[in-house]
């Protein structure tokens, strides 16, 4: 039994915490305990509770008593701008124990001289990314640098372990662990409803017995409201914007607040319309993922010094950066997920003795439900699950050239290695060495590329087969194109003077002519022009558009959605409903149905002409979209005329000119294999997907931002590889990877298919003379939901085509 | 098949990105790009290697739906100088068989250095035929009417909110750039300021679908 009491700590570790009038918590103390049985181990713990220092307490603890060179611990961090937050909350205690201990940060900003003398004589403490790890590893060196490797710490692992970076970090602690058989593994995780599932993630060979899984304890219950605007509560909308007004007063009434919005352009949105009610009175400012990275670190310098009384963003915010004084967080919107909202709220306050405050401003009467559903789901703490996937197959290619840059391989040796990375434990060795013919030549049936081969192989004395890079020029070329975060095609926005507030995808920046006005940066922007990849803009006062951004909205997620059909199906609740609310759940019994939880409500009825169809599925928006898309399809070919659909996460509603009198066959399984393998194939969805996985896995080298390529090589589009490889090479190893991806993130495919088969026993049809309330907040959408209704691109350009003519009329 | 007069010429544009010169049954193409996917292999980037096969593919289709006899390539052909003697045997046996079916010239661009003698027909620099000047890169400062590639252009619009982009045709009075025909030839935007250089004034985006041919006034 090992000692993990408080006076077992190192000298100058129990003398910082008595100085302070502290005393390790009990999971630090944990933490430190499974350090010492030498077993793995994951904290699981609120925001806010020592956890930074749960974390490397064993290492201080080991360098304190066995001082050393070399590279004792790795610390990965999927933002860069945590890894600085925690050198800052680290080397501070460091400091005041006065301790001989070399703390530095590597990520893609770290100055390249500085990169070169940390491989050469590394710190003892090394804070990165998944990206910058991968990319250390694909050094010769690397196998030296990490010999001597006692732990690496994966923080925030809820935020990525389940994505393409939970991959590659996952392989790459399978490398290390291969350089450093002793390697420690330990993760730090916000609260999350299977910790068993990241015990077996962070494991070698998805052991989760070898884990030692340790829990923080649970800070004050959270204090979450939910904001009633002061008239009624509206139909539609996301935005919450009603309650400007309201929000202002929130802001005015505490000492920071933080603002959370579900997109980037809803965050422009409401800081224009915050700025406005605010009348300049109140520091405020805004954060995304589009602003410049000067602009973003402005902003964060500028909260940490308690400066912004109030703060507008989005998901970049989400992770645990330490912002102090934050006393209140707002959700704009629907959180869409229970844990998304806990995340969240743990921004606000980070004593765990206080509550933290939060209030959430639904925008509509379903995101009334969904914020209930979701304040109910915190208080009872029933969390989303989080869905481990199998490993990406463009990941691992990145991974093994990585791998391959640093030294050759043993093809056997590597695939057992690969194997040990939980999210890759299952692959065939079929598949393994597809992979290895990918890279070397490309994987084509039609061996063209032999002769350019990247990877060259040969067998050795023993009868092992040896994969080695066939020139120096491919680990330059890797290094340059290696990540795993493949941005939309993107333009600088920038100030004539040269400044750069950030970026806007290439396709928005399409639909602006000089003159156009749109917020951004928090500022209204007049378009000068556009030249290469700058768009050139000055301030302007005018009324401007908000920009939009490619990429799948967060889903609602299942859990909460079965809470929202629990409150329909149960008048008792409904009482502690606002009165309009109530209202609208009560009407709609008695004019309509309330779908039975697991039941699926179709409602059809006629509305100026038109034919309505609503399905009440509650899967999502992105399914919905993919649904909505197939069913319209369905009812083209049964001959009722369809005109178009809307969709929101609670339901989506197709019009048509004829009348739908049996849904039932729109609904069956069989969409999925005919109509939806036939119109993902032809869509931009797995266009986009192939044309990130054609990066990721080195099929093309990516664009470097302001670095356009000049000449032959811009002049290929990965979506014309596409059409070339279905056409030739249907069974290729990208486009699998494509669809794997498409199937999950773009379409969820698996919530699809999950309504499908239930569909034809859980149907409720009800056919009724007019319009349902609870149809009103999705119809409202017409219009107004920039949707392509399935038309195709002919038909748009037709359009497009008549639409110039009226405008060039008469020139 | 809707024509559209060109010049005192009654000239189709195809949906295929190739223009179709009824009076001599000639088919008109720019910007093969045979051979781009291996020249960009040589580099570490193996992208699938059947590009060649695929445009010989569309071109046969193109030439059988047409019944064409003339075949004019205005340029660019190959991706490089040294592509001919990269075209794998099944690709050079199909374009054998074409060039010797058909009265087959090939306008050379500013890729094709010495095109593979092996590749048959004939190899001029630039041609007038029937009054129409073909070449490959159109020259501002040419008054007869002149057919040219070089540009790959390609029309990028968004409506309700999609995106559309489409290889087009690019007309004024007396120019006519064509669409880059080769299966992994990427595009430049129609309304570029290189194209307007090029054609000048008072251009037009052609567009064909099915029957019709859509037209888009060029922002100057």
């Amino acid at each position: 039994m090992t000692d993990a009491s408080a006076s077992s700590l190192p000298a100058p570790l129990a003398r910082w915490f008595a100085d302070r009038g502290w005393a390790p918590r009990q999971h630090q103390l944990a933490m430190l305990e499974a350090a010492r049985a030498g077993r793995h181990a994951l904290l699981v713990a609120p925001t806010g509770a020592g956890k930074t220092m749960a974390g490397f307490l064993a290492s201080l603890v080991e360098l304190i008593d066995k001082p050393g060179d070399g590279l004792h611990t790795l610390y990965v961090s999927p933002l860069k701008a945590l890894a600085v937050d925690v050198q800052r909350n680290l080397l501070g205690p460091i400091a005041e124990m006065d301790l001989d201990i070399r703390v530095e940060t590597r990520t893609g900003d770290t100055p390249h001289n500085r990169k070169v003398r940390q491989r050469q004589r590394p710190p003892h403490m090394l804070l990165t990314t998944p990206e910058s790890l991968s990319l250390l590893i694909s050094y010769a060196d690397s196998a030296n640098l990490f010999a001597d490797l006692k732990t690496v710490i994966v923080d925030e692992v809820h935020a990525f372990a389940t994505q393409k970076r939970g991959d590659l970090l996952s392989l790459s602690m399978a490398r290390l662990q291969t350089l450093a058989p002793g390697l420690r593994r330990v993760a730090l995780s916000a609260t999350v409803a299977d910790s068993q599932g990241y015990a077996r993630w962070l494991a070698p060979d998805a052991d989760a017995d070898s884990v030692t899984i340790v829990t923080g304890e649970a800070g004050a219950e959270a204090e979450i409201e939910i904001l009633l605007p002061e008239d009624r509560v509206p139909w539609s909308g996301h935005s919450g914007s009603y309650a400007t007004e309201q929000v202002m007063e929130i802001i005015a009434a505490h000492k920071t607040t933080l603002v959370f919005c579900n997109t980037r352009g809803l965050a422009e949105l409401i800081f224009q319309d915050l700025w406005k009610a605010n009348g300049g009175e109140l520091p405020i400012g805004i954060h995304h993922g589009s602003l410049s990275r000067e602009a973003r670190r402005k902003v964060e310098a500028a909260m940490a010094r308690g400066e912004l009384r109030g703060l507008v963003a989005t998901a970049s915010l989400d992770l645990g950066v330490d912002w102090g004084d934050v006393d209140c967080v707002v959700q704009m919107g629907a959180p869409k997920g229970a844990s998304r909202l806990l995340q969240r709220i743990g921004r606000s306050n980070h004593r765990l003795d206080e509550p933290s405050k939060a209030i959430l401003v639904p925008g509509n009467r379903f995101e009334y439900l969904e914020a209930r559903a979701a304040l109910d789901a915190v208080a009872e703490r029933e969390l989303d699950l989080d869905i481990f996937r199998l490993g990406s197959l463009d990941v691992l290619a990145q991974h093994l050239m990585a791998c391959a840059c640093a030294a050759p391989f043993e093809e056997a040796a590597m695939l057992a290695e690969v194997r040990s990375a939980a999210p890759y434990r299952d692959l065939p060795s079929a598949e393994f060495s597809r992979e290895l013919d990918y890279i070397a030549s490309g994987g084509y049936a039609l061996r063209a590329y032999d002769r350019y081969k990247r990877l060259a192989s040969d067998v050795d004395a023993d009868g092992q087969t040896i994969w080695r890079v066939s020139h120096p020029k491919f680990e330059k070329q890797h290094r340059l194109n290696a990540g795993i975060i493949v941005d939309a095609p993107i333009l600088d926005v920038r100030f004539k003077n040269g400044r750069k507030l950030g970026t806007v995808e290439e396709y928005f920046a399409a639909t602006l002519s000089p003159g156009d006005t749109f917020f951004f940066a928090g500022m209204s922007l007049e378009v000068l022009g556009i030249k290469d990849t700058d768009l050139t803009v000055r301030a302007s006062s005018r009324p401007a558009r908000i920009p939009t951004y490619v990429g799948a909205r967060l889903p609602l997620t299942t859990h909460l959605a079965d809470r929202v059909r629990g409150f329909l199906a149960n008048p008792a609740e409904w009482a502690a409903f606002p009165e309009d609310v109530e209202e609208w759940l009560r009407v709609q019994s008695e004019k309509s149905v309330l779908p039975k939880p697991g039941e699926l409500l179709i409602e059809t009825f006629p509305h100026e002409d038109r034919q309505f169809m609503v399905a009440y599925s509650f899967e999502g928006w992105n399914a919905h979209q993919s649904l909505g898309m197939l069913v319209t399809r369905r009812m083209e070919t049964a001959g009722l005329k369809p005109i178009g659909f809307v969709a929101n996460d609670y339901s989506f509603a197709t019009y048509s000119l004829e009348r739908v009198r049996d849904p039932a066959p729109l609904f069956s399984p069989d969409i999925l294999e005919d109509e939806f393998v036939d119109w993902v194939q032809n869509s931009h969805l797995l266009k986009r997907a192939f044309r990130e996985v054609a990066v990721i896995g080195g099929l093309v080298e990516r664009q470097h931002p302001g670095k356009r390529k000049t000449g032959k090589q811009v002049t290929f589009s990965t979506d014309l590889i596409y059409d070339v490889l279905r056409r030739y090479e249907p069974d290729h190893l990208l486009l699998e990877a494509a669809w794997a991806d498409a199937r999950t993130k773009l379409t969820d495919v698996g919530r699809l298919a999950g309504l499908l088969d239930r569909a034809a026993d859980t149907m409720v049809h009800a056919d009724l003379p007019r319009v349902s309330p609870l149809a009103v907040p999705v119809l409202v959408l017409i219009g107004r939901e920039h949707v392509a209704q399935g038309t195709v691109d002919d038909a748009l350009l037709i359009e497009a085509e008549a639409l110039a003519e009226i405008a060039m009329e008469g020139v | 098949m809707v024509p559209f007069s060109f010049s005192g010429h009654d000239l189709v544009a195809l949906p295929q990105a190739a223009l179709f010169w009824p009076a001599r049954k000639a088919l008109l193409v720019a910007d093969l790009h045979f051979e781009k996917a291996s020249w960009f292999a040589r580099f570490g980037q193996m992208l699938p290697p059947y590009d060649s096969e695929a445009t010989l593919a569309d071109l046969e289709a193109l030439i059988a739906a047409t019944d064409a006899r003339e075949l004019w390539c205005l340029g660019d052909s190959f991706h490089d100088s040294a592509g001919s003697e990269r075209l794998s045997d099944a690709a050079r046996t199909k374009l054998a068989v074409l060039t010797d079916t058909l009265d087959w010239t090939w306008i050379t661009g500013n890729h094709d250095g010495a095109l593979g003698a092996d590749c048959g027909g004939r190899i001029m620099e630039e041609a007038e035929v029937d009054g129409l000047l073909l070449r490959h890169e159109a020259d501002p400062a040419e008054p007869r009417p002149e057919l040219s590639g070089h540009f790959h252009p390609k029309l990028r619009i968004r409506v309700r909110g999609k995106g559309v982009s489409r290889r087009c045709f690019v007309a004024t009075t007396r120019k006519l750039i064509l669409p880059a025909f080769g299966a992994l030839t990427g595009g430049l935007d129609a309304g570029h300021p290189e194209i307007a250089r090029a054609v000048g004034a008072d251009a037009e985006a052609l567009v064909p679908v099915n029957d019709r041919l859509l037209r888009f006034p060029l922002a100057a």
